[in-house]
């Protein structure tokens, strides 16, 4: 218990003193993270509505797939991302590896995947409700996908939540493919892993409060945003 | 009236997991007046409306129009779709589908709202209507692109008199304003007052059909005598 | 795509500072050390070089220079270092400086090792009161150094109970859980002394010369690809083995205590 207290009063302090470190790696984690739930949004929600309107021969196979790949252990992600982007792989000459920017690929391939699932989910409730009215209207398939996402935004707000809080708290697969490099990929969650290695439980309990405010922060502030919205139609 | 009837039904059946929903079905339909579809629940009604709107699979037969221009079609459903969208944006979807000019646009959701009163809440959400408000929005929705034939499935079903009465007469007017208006009822008092034509579907199969002014007064089979008498018909 | 990511990349990361860069992996305990802190803005001022670390084991650390992703290697095992450049993977060896691996237990003391004669009598009383023992178990430096231990003494890891715990984990992790249970462990001198969670553990044998830990450094093999800055380990190496270096290698200290010795020949 007097380390939970530590770690509350380390936080307070970091926090308090404006301190330049926890500013830098803080805003690195948003950036992170924030970058990988656009790119992945724009894949997993068209994805997972399309999945939702739409009838093939491979569909449940798919979705099977998409849930199955939910469970993903990060670490195996981080390892294979790595292979790809190691100068000795593939991708080796776009010279990614180590940066912010093979971080946002890991976290692109961990959450995407999860946005998808809880889009289709949401989708297809949606879809039952519409899909008798848009058939009527002779809707193309893109205006039904159009439809439903523009409809369904407020439960798509939530798939990608989802997403944000897996991305923001996930250390395994950042901390292969950013090297937790001082300056240049540390982030919250790497830091943590770090100050826990070096028993500092105080610091890395008060960096973990930061994360847990952080994500409050970024969850109310984008329901403010969506209620406001909502008031003028909601 | 309209150049998309006669409409031919030839041997058309429709089964659900092995089921007989309806069928066989032949019927020749050129309407000179609203035409209702009457039958006990179950007999088919709903089933034989989607057939002719071509938004229902058939596993036989053949269903032709004099002119196969599914954009001239309108439908409503028994429980009225409403989009989760302002009141207007209910009756401006079906337009911006087919990408009609922003003036026209809102020029045609002017008159609706006015035409069916509810212009003071045209920015209020649609889920929050009421049941009768939703089902005359649902009705105005399907005659914003102006629709040769509507087809309405029980709309009345779950309303009271009052909404029953407005919503009657607003089918009366635009029945006289030139649409073709196919819809099915069980109540056999809306019947009598809206019906030129009368199609009477007992256990998936068309059991009589005829000017509704005859059949009301003539029956020519006992189980639509018995159904006019209101005894359980099977 | 490719100009997508990048231009994505660089809208988001543009870098302002102008000095040059280099990755080298090294290991945790180096790290742990504190060390890097006094080394690397030294370097920054002297030679405008930013050295990136990647922390990792050991045996990670090897792969990330057999992969050719770092552009040089500072590990402790001396074994697989000359394996490493035998293969052509590192251009050659230097060695830097040394530490050296102490024993942690519980204060106690159950096995009395507190009076050992030597490291390998140390770990032969550990073995005969099947005290708890936390090995790293990572493949890392350290982990090697312990195994090597055991061996000299005649022991065979693989037939202990289940007093021998190796966890898998890195230098910290390990003293964690050494810590939470009150168990013995090897560790570098530099990361217990820097270490935060000693609970009820205390240093409690050191000093024997087969427990000495000799870094070196390993630049990579710029063969390999033409993104690696051999150039640059090449700087880094006359610096590592400067006067300046030595200066401030030999005066880091913790609790007045020095934690390394320069030994690196010119």
């Amino acid at each position: 218990m007097v380390d939970i207290w530590d770690g509350f009063s380390a936080a307070f302090w970091l926090i308090a003193s404006f301190d330049a470190e926890l500013w830098e790696i803080s805003l690195r984690s948003l950036r992170v993270t924030l970058t990988a739930l656009v790119i992945a949004s724009v894949i997993a929600i068209p994805l997972g509505t399309y999945l939702a309107v739409q009838r093939f021969r491979y569909r449940r196979f798919v979705i099977s797939m998409i849930n199955a790949l939910m469970g993903l252990p990060p670490v195996v992600v981080g390892l294979i991302v790595y292979i790809l982007l190691s100068r000795a792989g593939p991708f080796g000459v776009l010279n990614l590896l180590f940066t912010p920017t093979a971080m946002i690929i890991a976290q692109v391939v961990i959450i995407t995947p999860v946005i998808a699932s809880i889009a289709h989910q949401s989708m297809r409730e949606l879809w039952a409700e519409y899909h008798d009215l848009l058939i009527s209207l002779n809707t193309s398939k893109w205006q039904r996908i159009v439809t439903l996402m523009r409809d369904g935004r407020r439960n798509l707000l939530t798939a990608a939540l989802a997403g944000f809080g897996r991305a923001i708290g996930e250390v395994g697969a950042i901390m292969i493919v950013g090297g937790n490099i001082d300056h240049v990929t540390r982030v919250l969650t790497t830091a943590i892993a770090l100050e826990t290695g070096k028993g500092d439980f105080a610091l890395a309990l008060g960096l973990g409060f930061v994360l847990i405010g952080l994500a409050i922060v970024v969850n109310l502030a984008i329901h403010t945003l969506s209620r406001t919205e909502r008031e003028g139609q909601w | 009236m309209s150049a998309l009837f006669p409409l031919t039904l030839q041997g058309v059946a429709v089964r659900r997991q092995g089921k007989r929903i309806i069928g066989p079905i032949d019927l020749v339909l050129n309407p000179q007046g609203p035409t209702i579809v009457i039958g006990p629940n179950g007999s088919g009604k709903t089933t034989l409306l989607r057939v002719m709107h071509g938004v229902e699979r058939i596993n036989a037969g053949s269903v032709s129009w004099a002119a196969q221009d599914r954009s001239k079609h309108a439908f409503v459903f028994q429980s009225p779709i409403v989009l989760r969208r302002s009141v207007a944006e209910n009756l401006a979807y079906p337009l911006r589908l087919v990408r009609t000019p922003a003036a026209q646009i809102r020029e045609t959701v002017a008159y609706w709202l006015d035409r069916i009163g509810l212009g003071s809440v045209q920015n209020s959400p649609a889920t929050r209507l009421s049941g009768g408000e939703r089902q005359k929005l649902a009705i105005a929705r399907a005659l914003v692109r102006k629709p040769d034939v509507l087809f309405l499935d029980e709309p009345c079903a779950n309303l009271d008199g009052h909404a029953t009465h407005e919503i009657e007469t607003l089918l009366q007017e635009i029945s006289a304003a030139g649409t073709q208006l196919v819809m099915a009822t069980h109540d056999m008092g809306q019947a009598r007052r809206l019906a030129r034509d009368l199609v009477f579907v007992l256990d998936g199969k068309i059991h009589e059909t005829g000017l509704a002014s005859e059949k009301f007064a003539a029956p020519q089979t006992a189980a639509l005598a018995a159904f006019l008498r209101g005894d359980i018909v099977r | 795509m490719k100009r997508l990511l990048t231009t994505v990349a660089m809208l988001l990361w543009a870098q302002t500072s102008g000095a040059e860069e280099m990755r080298m992996a090294v290991t945790t305990s180096f790290d742990n050390s504190g060390l890097a802190d006094v080394l690397l803005p030294a370097i920054k001022a002297d030679l405008d070089l930013d050295v990136r670390l990647l922390v990792v084991g050991t045996g990670q650390a090897l792969r990330l220079g057999e992969a050719g992703d770092v552009d040089a290697v500072l590990v402790h095992s001396k074994a697989a270092e000359e394996k490493f450049v035998a293969a052509g993977h590192g251009t050659h060896r230097r060695e830097i400086m040394y530490n050296d691996f102490v024993f942690v237990g519980p204060k106690a003391d159950p096995a009395a090792i507190v009076d050992a004669a030597s490291a390998a009598d140390a770990v032969q009383r550990i073995e005969a009161a099947q005290a708890p023992f936390v090995s790293r178990g990572d493949d890392s430096g350290t982990h090697k150094a312990e195994q090597k231990i055991w061996a000299s003494a005649g022991l065979d890891i693989a037939g202990f109970g289940d007093w021998y715990r190796p966890v898998g984990a890195g230098m910290g992790a390990a003293l964690n859980t050494a810590s939470g249970m009150n168990a013995y462990i090897v560790s570098d001198r530099a990361s217990w002394l820097n270490f935060g969670n000693k609970g009820d553990l205390a240093l409690l044998y050191s000093g024997d010369p087969a427990l000495f830990n000799q870094y070196a450094l390993l630049p990579v093999n710029p063969d390999k690809n033409d993104s690696i800055r051999n150039d640059l380990a090449v700087k880094l190496e006359a610096w590592l083995t400067s006067p300046r270096a030595a200066a401030l290698i030999n005066g880091y200290k913790i609790n007045g205590e020095a934690l390394f010795v320069f030994n690196a020949t010119p």
